[in-house]
């Protein structure tokens, strides 16, 4: 039965797993996938609501799916049916580098010129959303990553030294994590915020945000790796090794750091949406990555005016994409977690 | 009392902790509010640091954390140099703000959470029961930007509530209850917002720790003895179970704080939230230190309002007997 229960659960984090590493597929992808420049623009084309793909015209069905172009009119955009563009699959068009080692022109899907295939529509530029989307995926996934990873390095070497040392180096470290799990993190986040250049290149801009973001969130996975490192420094096999003469740091690296991966594993699931989430609330507020680079925050910024929000939905299309990604990270972490508890 | 009194000098430590790491990071800051003069041609180099020397901002890191020690002693918490007034009253008359929305949205989030909780364990597998865990998953898993962006995107649309602002523009011609209604109408949205954030987790403890307690050896005694339902889950299982909600209750407060502070922003809500995004932006940084330190503050104050609640529900904290460390 144990087992039965196991097995399921494998499975299932199997799924959310192969379903995770799509997701990211598609955006380290973005290159090929999306079907042009995020930054190229269309002056004549601000707020164009999604292409509709169409298999019927006026006479007969078409296999291929085909769009129509806007036009503008008075109150927004009429489809002009004089011209139909089909749509072709590895399409030759923006050149971009393909997983930043080549350059190449090659794109999964899109319309010969001058047609355009605005699938989630475009922005006030008139640059396409859905490339955009992809294009600061990238940005807004690779922050939370690598946030994630500064968080759970920092995390666990504090855990790790409070849980073995113990005595008043325990207590100094597990009073700082009480400062910083009692601070509201947003306010803090601003305020460390505050204090670095506002105005940096974005490479420099995703390295501070992201360490800065991951340096604040240390106490939890500090205080969980302590728990683990614990209760497994009494444990009879480490005491048998220490007896054997195995030095501080062999111990730990043998036969204590392995015990802490099931939870660390867990809280990796767990961090990244949240630290995603927090790129996407800084950039919202304007201090994160700046413009012209997409990212899912600087792009829901527009939104910051309430009559962009209620006319072109569309451009909610980062938050979608963020709501996905966090429900994947949330089974997957949820599903990590009653692993570890079954055991 | 002693209780009391050492979680008050715990309290009063780790403000100081806060304010001492924000002076630190202040001293990595590259930048200061007179950059901007800097650019101007006809402010000369001399009145810029006459300026620097008049705000003390020339002086070393310690001299200027006691000068605003002492000033914050003196409730003024330093000098805004946008605003040019101290920090503090500036501070506070934004806080009334936040203060009306965090407080409105814990006292449903909690009036709704306890019963819903309490509800799910006691029919627990049933219809609502699984309701429940499949929408506190949906809530917690989804980003609060993402909910706050929904709901207003849809109240914005179809004219639900007013959007943005706390008063209408008309607000001063209105009568005392039309001024009340006018607020309440601009309190809904972000309010429901905080609430869907927030209460999704509560649910979900007070489900768990009152089927910890119902799975009790003395609860089944008490069952087994005939009492009836109600007044088991009401006498003898809500009691118990209080204790962990009670301390969740100080914790789920960081959560309100930073979730109202987003929701301030998104909504446009005259509270600390966007007066600190602005000075950030200006590197008005007493203002960010204060809207810091007034966050720290209200959560000191709600862990507090926890810790007396817990000692009037468990007698264990009254006498000391829990209290090892």
């Amino acid at each position: 039965m144990q087992v039965r229960v196991r097995c399921k659960m494998s499975g299932k984090i199997t799924w959310l797993i192969i379903l995770l590493v799509g997701l990211h597929l598609l955006l380290l992808l973005a290159g090929f996938v999306a079907p042009y420049d995020p930054a190229a623009q269309n002056r004549e084309l601000p707020y164009a609501p999604p292409t509709r793909l169409h298999l019927w015209d006026s006479s007969r069905f078409h296999l291929r799916p085909f769009v129509y172009p806007w036009s503008p009119v008075d109150d927004g955009y009429r489809e002009d049916r004089s011209q139909a563009y089909p749509v072709h699959a590895f399409v030759r068009g923006d050149s971009y580098r393909f997983l930043g080692l080549f350059e190449s022109n090659l794109h999964l899907f899109g319309v010969e010129n001058p047609g355009k295939c605005l699938l989630l529509g475009a922005d006030a530029f008139g640059r396409d959303e859905f490339s955009r989307v992809l294009y600061g995926g990238q940005i807004s996934v690779a922050a939370g990553i690598v946030a994630t990873a500064v968080t759970l390095f920092v995390g666990s070497v504090i855990g790790v030294v409070a849980g073995y040392y113990g005595g008043w180096i325990d207590e100094t470290l597990m009073g700082t994590t009480e400062l910083f799990l009692s601070l509201p993190w947003l306010y803090f986040l601003l305020g460390v915020r505050a204090f670095l250049p506002l105005h940096v290149s974005a490479v420099r801009t995703f390295f501070l945000l992201t360490c800065v973001i991951g340096l604040i969130g240390w106490a939890r996975p500090a205080r969980l790796v302590r728990g683990v490192v614990l209760s497994s420094r009494t444990r009879n096999y480490v005491s048998a090794a220490r007896g054997f003469g195995g030095a501080d740091f062999y111990l730990l690296r043998r036969h204590i750091a392995p015990e802490t991966f099931g939870v660390l594993l867990t809280q990796a699931a767990m961090l990244v949406p949240r630290y995603i989430a927090a790129e996407v609330a800084l950039s919202f507020f304007g201090l994160g990555v700046n413009e012209p680079t997409a990212s899912w925050g600087n792009m829901l910024s527009a939104l910051q005016q309430y009559s962009v929000l209620i006319s072109y939905g569309w451009l909610l299309a980062p938050a979608a994409a963020l709501f996905v990604t966090s429900v994947i990270y949330y089974l997957l972490a949820d599903a990590l977690h009653s692993r570890l508890e079954s055991r | 009392m002693s209780y009391l009194v050492r979680r008050l000098v715990r309290g009063i430590l780790l403000l100081a902790g806060v304010s001492v790491l924000c002076f630190l990071f202040t001293e990595m800051a590259p930048g200061s509010f007179f950059d901007e003069m800097r650019v101007n041609p006809q402010i000369s180099p001399e009145t810029i640091a006459g300026l620097r020397a008049q705000h003390g901002l020339d002086q070393p890191l310690v001299v200027r954390y006691g000068r605003w020690v002492k000033s914050a002693l003196h409730a003024d918490l330093g000098y805004s140099i946008a605003y040019n007034t101290p920090v503090a009253p500036l501070l506070w008359s934004r806080a009334k703000n936040t203060l009306l929305l965090t407080l409105t949205a814990m006292v449903l989030t909690w009036g709704i959470s306890l019963p819903l909780g309490l509800w799910a364990a006691a029919k627990r597998g049933g219809v609502l029961d699984r309701a429940i865990t499949v929408i506190s998953s949906l809530l917690i898993a989804v980003p609060e930007i993402v909910i706050a962006l929904a709901l207003l995107a849809t109240a914005a649309r179809w004219r639900l509530t007013p959007v943005g602002g706390m008063v209408s523009s008309n607000f001063e011609e209105l009568s005392g209850w039309e001024q009340f209604r006018d607020v309440v109408a601009h309190l809904t949205l972000p309010v429901v917002i905080l609430v869907l954030c927030e209460s999704a987790v509560i649910v979900r403890h007070v489900r768990a720790s009152v089927l910890e307690v119902l799975g009790a050896s003395y609860v089944q005694t008490a069952r087994g003895l005939g009492i009836s339902r109600g007044r088991l889950l009401f006498r003898h299982v809500l009691p118990v179970a209080a204790n962990p909600a009670i301390s969740l209750f100080g914790f789920s407060l960081a959560g309100l704080i930073s979730g109202s502070m987003l929701v301030e922003v998104i909504c446009g809500w005259p509270g600390l939230g966007p007066l600190v995004l602005d000075a950030t932006f200006s590197r008005d940084l007493y203002v960010v230190i204060g809207g810091i330190m007034f966050s720290a503050l209200f959560m000191l104050g709600g862990n507090m309002v926890a810790d007396i609640m817990l000692m009037v529900s468990d007698p264990r904290i009254r006498t000391g007997a829990a209290d090892a460390g």
